[in-house]
């Protein structure tokens, strides 16, 4: 009752008052707005420049010091390093899983779906927590490991193992939805007209998805970037070694070396700036693509 | 190129979507598939095409039988209802597409594929628009492209599913009259699907009429329009008015009518000896009106509740004993008559066609 007695008070409103109830519509919508901006600001910008602004604390040639010294260098290195080998990894897991998802019906496809989401649901450390269980010298493989004289925890191959996994659902996720979109018709139409299947997938399938690739490596560059939880437990921050930047950050914190460990932390923030225009360029096209299909 | 389907049976989990279907195309010939939603038409023309494995039954191409080959292997141009054009390439590598795939030691050097797809696209008409993309082209223009992009391999068999289902009515009924005219040009042995009976009956050498993964009856247009074996291809393909009642020997007496209608010459091969329930269908322009006061006792009694006078001819809603009639007068005829709204009228069948109730 009340509902229709709103419902009729409004469009009276309408009727006979329609400049105030202009005004009020556009209040609201620009209190909303600095709402939005404010929380906004307090928690994205306000750190942000706080980052630039204690990272440069010191002066820039302190700022230049930091990022020269062999062991923050070191950290660069290894965090572009682990990026290079994972991300390509789960581009191609990532290629494969949601291509036999969206265009096949096979048993146990749920189990793979929900297996997919499996990283995002487990906590960082945990998944690192679990490499050590594995691989570590007291783990399942630790003997076998031990006499053939391979180290995995506590060094290189460990973090990028662990950097695969947590990073592994971005690409898959963001192809399966789009490939499911776009369906099978045009793979279809190119079968009739004798495309072999490799001819299908060059041709046809990936210049579709080439857009929603590109935001979903995006994604997973980030991510495997900024990693701290799952590879911390694993790498043994050996300075110098298995300390990516993430990891070199908090050291430098915890050594109350704070200039430092924000001006390698501006590093990161320059790249999240950076992967953020990418992204948006990326939605862009992915958004007109969306529409030009209807 | 001929194409035989012998017993094809396709089933989607309990649901048959071609049960024992049999059917023989001549080379050459368009044919139309038509039946409703449901009854596995396109499902038909997929088997066909190798893009579903029938459960049993076999598919001859020209004398050869396909089971074994795959899709690409057979040679045929698919048109789907929403031709999948490929949407991130040109117009001109859509229809050069099938061109540019073929193996390497088959494929033509660029400047005859350039050739060849210039070609496609000035018979079809559309050759300003080979650098535009799928997204901005109308519906109409995009169907004419997937056309383009099917023949562009010189298929032998050229499947088409629903081609016109997505494009409103007035480009329908145009290009409809192009397909026509472009298969009288080419030649290729055509199979097109639809749900829409007038394409059929305009356009196609032959009817197939699909029910529920049957052929219910396959012929001309014309046998299949004025002579349908079954109720559902009567009720199915034009209008027709459907009386219950009882045949017998003398003819069919519809419920509640004086007398029966007339035995029709054609309705010997269809009587059973016995007196039993039947419907009889009668075509709207099969129906004399008669105002009650001339005394015609084989015929149903109504009255007319509403006239609709559109082009050369007039439809007349009536309402009977057993529920509404419509016939189909010419206008001069219905002017004769000189009735209106709410008259009472006999309505006497000129033509008609019944089938026992239990088949």
């Amino acid at each position: 009752m009340s509902h229709v007695a709103v419902m009729t008070d409004a469009s009276h409103r309408a009727g006979c008052e329609p400049a105030r109830r202009r005004g009020e519509s556009r209040g609201l919508r620009w209190a909303l707005t600095a709402a939005a901006l404010a929380f906004l600001g307090l928690f994205l910008v306000v750190p942000l420049v706080a980052v630039f602004d204690e990272a440069l604390s010191k002066g820039v040639r302190f700022y230049a010091a930091s990022l020269a010294d062999p062991d923050a260098r070191a950290a660069v290195w290894l965090t572009l390093s682990v990026a290079l080998i994972a991300v390509p990894s789960n581009v191609v897991f990532g290629l494969a899983a949601s291509w036999a998802i969206a265009k096949f019906e096979f048993k146990g496809k749920a189990l793979l779906t929900t297996l997919i989401d499996l990283p995002f649901s487990v906590s960082p450390v945990v998944s690192g927590l679990v490499y050590v269980l594995l691989f570590g010298a007291q783990g399942w493989f630790g003997p076998w490991l031990t006499s053939h004289d391979i180290q995995i925890v506590f060094a290189v191959p460990g973090i990028v193992l662990a950097t695969i996994f947590v990073t592994f659902p971005f690409v898959a996720r963001e192809l399966i939805p789009l490939m499911q979109a776009q369906g099978e018709q045009e793979e279809e139409a190119a079968r009739v007209l004798g495309a072999s299947a490799w001819q299908i997938w060059r041709r046809v399938t990936l210049p579709n998805v080439k857009w929603g690739l590109l935001y979903g490596v995006i994604l997973c560059n980030a991510r495997a970037m900024g990693e701290f939880g799952a590879v911390s437990v694993v790498s043994g921050h050996i300075r110098g070694q298995t300390n990516t930047m993430p990891l070199a950050v908090e050291m430098l914190y915890n050594d109350y070396n704070f200039a430092a460990a924000f001006a390698l932390a501006s590093v990161l923030a320059l790249i999240a700036l950076a992967t953020l225009g990418l992204k948006l360029l990326a939605e862009r096209h992915l958004t007109a693509d969306a529409l030009a299909r209807r | 190129m001929s194409i035989i389907v012998r017993n094809l049976t396709k089933r989607f989990g309990d649901f048959a979507a071609l049960d024992d279907v049999s059917l023989e195309f001549a080379s050459g010939e368009l044919v139309a598939l038509i039946g409703p939603s449901g009854c596995g038409k396109t499902t038909l023309l997929r088997v066909i095409a190798g893009l579903e494995t029938p459960d049993a039954g076999e598919v001859v191409l020209g004398g050869r039988d396909v089971g074994a080959l795959d899709t690409r292997e057979r040679r045929i141009g698919f048109v789907f209802q929403h031709y999948a054009l490929f949407r991130h390439m040109s117009v001109f590598e859509n229809v050069a597409f099938g061109l540019r795939v073929k193996p390497r030691g088959e494929r033509l050097a660029e400047g005859a594929i350039r050739e060849r797809v210039n070609e496609l696209l000035a018979l079809v008409q559309l050759e300003p628009l080979a650098d535009r993309y799928p997204s901005s082209l109308s519906g109409g223009q995009r169907q004419r492209i997937a056309l383009a992009r099917a023949l562009a391999v010189e298929p032998s068999v050229l499947l088409l599913d629903e081609p016109f289902g997505a494009l409103d009515a007035k480009v329908r009924k145009e290009l409809r009259v192009w397909l026509r005219r472009l298969h009288d040009e080419l030649a290729i042995s055509t199979i097109f699907v639809t749900h829409d009976q007038d394409e059929a009956l305009d356009v196609a050498d032959r009817i197939v009429v699909m029910h529920r993964g049957r052929v219910e009856q396959a012929g001309s247009p014309q046998a299949v329009y004025d002579d349908p074996h079954t109720p559902f291809v009567h009720a199915f393909l034009g209008a027709a008015n459907r009386f219950d009642g009882h045949l017998g020997p003398h003819g069919f007496l519809a419920d509640g009518a004086p007398a029966p209608f007339v035995a029709d010459a054609t309705w010997a091969d269809f009587v059973q000896p016995d007196v039993e329930p039947a419907h009889a269908y009668v075509r709207p322009h099969d129906l004399d009106i008669h105002p009650r006061r001339s005394g015609r006792t084989d015929g149903i009694d109504a009255h007319v509740r509403r006239v609709i006078a559109r082009g050369a001819s007039v439809r007349i809603e009536l309402v009977g004993r057993a529920g509404p009639i419509e016939a189909e007068l010419e206008r001069d005829v219905w002017r004769s008559l000189g009735l209106r709204e709410g008259d009472s009228v006999i309505v006497v069948p000129r033509k008609w066609r019944a089938f026992a109730q239990s088949q």
